[in-house]
């Protein structure tokens, strides 16, 4: 079973996508249970699968028996090993959260939505998992796919917002295909080690540095780097909420991943960062990326499409980061994926149960939340405290580190970009904070005893609280538990410079 | 010239590639768009197709029985491959992202009456 673990993450989720419309044929409303025991499983196979790595070391698994350079190879190190736990982990939250807010927004689509929902975690689980760069692009490709058929059904604009996504993720997924063909044209590998072996000599090549430079443009087309995150708000704004709450904090950090696979694993961090200028612009897009997002998230009255914006200032953190070169800001830079996977899952998840309960999401339908709904609130200035970075939350560290590598790298514009997000942070949602508790809807106070009125509690039903619950009680707990998690795991993850 | 004239199945496939980018980006219409995006990736299959080629190559199948190694095989005798069973993939690839797409396009047109960007955006205001 242990030894079987590596290939069961990814397969039982596929297994079970295949036989969802089935499970949904005999009844509809086995399909939830279906899909939470799926992903159950697989949580459990990548929690024995980080055990195994955090004690003995780099699990390689080979499909079929082939030995690498000719089969396909998964292969399971500390960096993967934590990713895995954090999609299916979230996967598994928001299969668990999905029940009410499908049965309101596409009540006759369940069974469909479950099983793309179930292959788009395959993909996922696919891409992180695989030490192959050729199976990364199928598994690519299968995430992308479900994601936009996930935001296609969503509400009014999605179908277009999704068709935007389906243009721009293909370009960025040929780029990513033409760089494995040209590093396989000068290598004749397409297994990671392989060609991080073979790679060293041909550094000089013209075709390798090509390769390199596609590599870059197609995955940061998919992690909606700045310049390229045009995509981005309007789909995940669009998208129905279980769909953007899977979809956001795991699309982007697993691109993230991929980055930090082919500049540190495929390409030596020599090359990336020494040979080629990638780092300085790497680290210059990522302060781009942290300005513009938190301008772009200022000017916004949707509150979903607010955290959109967020997420591409958080882009930023974690690409300036890596960008910043020094083992203490890619530390900090790995813990912030972890960190904004769970953050992102909080606010998306606050975002959903609004859109619930209010039917939009807009900041004006915050009025008098707090009184409403205060334990919803009470989850959602827990995330907010920990996306502006105040201590005991799990935001604060991964921003302490970033800003100490920066400092040692003497990047300052960096530092400075990290405050000024943190400010607009504090400002974005302390109005939030403002408007759910002194502002009133106008019916509530044209009735006269509006206050009696609104301050009837109103919560979320359970299978949604509870989630976010356990996001934000892991918030605390990530950054209570911090020092562990970075000697045990990320200490071995970040690449050796 | 001659560089043009012996890489001619390269220069085709930047082509095409570019045909197809132009289309995704200048065309208004989701179907023209749609084109572009699959010319767009047939350009790739030309390209993986093309690295595989060998100048006085056949196919490689073996004709005769050898299973006891007695003499070695000439690779060099034989075309590569694997970029073609790559291709096989991608191309499952590209006609799924193809249906999708055209999946979306159907749901914009039943929505909105129209495949034209310009217009839907202002259906949408």
């Amino acid at each position: 079973m242990t030894e079987q673990a590596p290939i069961l993450i990814v397969v039982i989720p596929l297994m079970c996508a295949l036989m969802t419309p089935l499970v949904g044929w005999l009844r509809k409303s086995f399909c939830y249970p279906w899909v939470i025991l799926s992903l159950t499983i697989s949580t459990i196979c990548s929690l024995l699968v980080l055990n195994t790595v955090i004690h003995q070391g780099v699990i390689h698994y080979y499909l079929g028996g082939w030995l690498p350079p000719w089969g396909i190879e998964y292969v399971v190190d500390h960096l993967n090993a934590l990713m895995l736990v954090l999609v299916s982990g979230t996967a598994l939250l928001v299969a668990v959260y999905s029940k009410r807010s499908l049965e309101q927004e596409i009540p006759d689509k369940i069974v469909y939505f479950y099983t793309v929902f179930l292959l788009q975690v395959t993909g996922f689980l696919g891409i992180v998992i695989t030490g192959d760069v050729f199976n990364l692009y199928v598994f690519l490709e299968i995430a992308s796919l479900a994601g936009y058929a996930l935001i296609a059904i969503g509400e009014d604009g999605a179908p277009l917002a999704s068709f935007r996504y389906v243009v721009l993720g293909t370009v960025g997924a040929c780029f990513y295909l033409l760089a494995v063909g040209y590093l396989y044209i000068v290598t004749g590998s397409l297994n990671m080690a392989d060609l991080s072996r073979i790679l060293p000599e041909l550094y000089g090549s013209r075709v390798v540095l090509v390769a390199f430079a596609f590599f870059l443009v197609g995955i940061a087309l998919k992690m909606a780097l700045f310049p390229l995150h045009v995509w981005l708000p309007d789909a995940y704004t669009k998208a129905p909420s279980t769909a953007s709450l899977l979809l956001a904090p795991l699309m982007t950090k697993v691109a993230i991943y991929v980055m930090i696979r082919v500049m540190f694993t495929v390409f030596k961090p020599y090359f990336s960062i020494e040979l080629l200028p990638v780092a300085q612009i790497m680290l210059w897009v990522g302060i781009i990326a942290i300005f513009a997002g938190a301008i772009m998230a200022l000017a916004q009255i949707d509150f979903k499409r607010m955290l959109c914006y967020i997420i591409v200032a958080e882009v930023g953190y974690m690409v300036g980061g890596i960008g910043v070169a020094n083992a203490v800001a890619i530390k900090g830079a790995i813990l912030h994926i972890m960190n904004d996977v769970v953050m992102t899952l909080g606010l998306f998840a606050v975002a959903g149960i609004i859109s619930y309960k209010m039917r939009h999401h807009n900041l004006s339908d915050f009025s008098g939340l707090f009184k409403k709904m205060p334990f919803t609130m009470a989850a959602l200035v827990t995330v907010a405290l920990s996306i502006v970075g105040v201590p005991p939350t799990c935001g604060f560290f991964s921003k302490w580190y970033l800003i100490q590598g920066a400092i040692m790298a003497g990047s300052w514009v960096f530092v400075v970009a990290l405050l000024f997000s943190s400010l607009i942070n504090i400002i974005l949602f302390f109005r939030i904070f403002e408007i759910g508790y002194y502002s009133f809807n106008e019916t509530d106070e044209a009735h006269g005893h509006g206050h009696e009125e609104s301050a009837v509690i109103n919560e979320a039903p359970l299978s949604m609280l509870i989630p976010t619950y356990i996001v934000a009680a892991l918030i605390i707990f990530i950054g209570l538990y911090n020092q562990p998690i970075l000697v045990n795991i990320i200490q071995f993850a970040v690449p050796k410079l | 010239m001659e560089f043009i004239v012996a890489k001619y199945n390269y220069w085709i496939y930047i082509i095409l590639m570019m045909i197809g980018f132009y289309a995704m980006i200048a065309k208004k219409n989701l179907i023209k768009k749609i084109i572009g995006m699959n010319i767009f990736q047939t350009a790739i299959i030309l390209f993986f197709v093309s690295t595989a080629y060998k100048k006085g190559t056949t196919l490689p199948i073996l004709t005769s029985a050898d299973a006891h190694g007695e003499h070695a095989i000439a690779v060099a005798q034989y075309l590569n491959p694997l970029p073609h069973v790559l291709m096989l993939t991608a191309i499952v690839v590209m006609v799924a992202t193809l249906g999708v797409a055209l999946a979306i396009a159907i749901m914009v047109y039943r929505r909105y009456g129209t495949l034209n960007e310009d217009e839907i955006i202002k259906a949408m205001k």
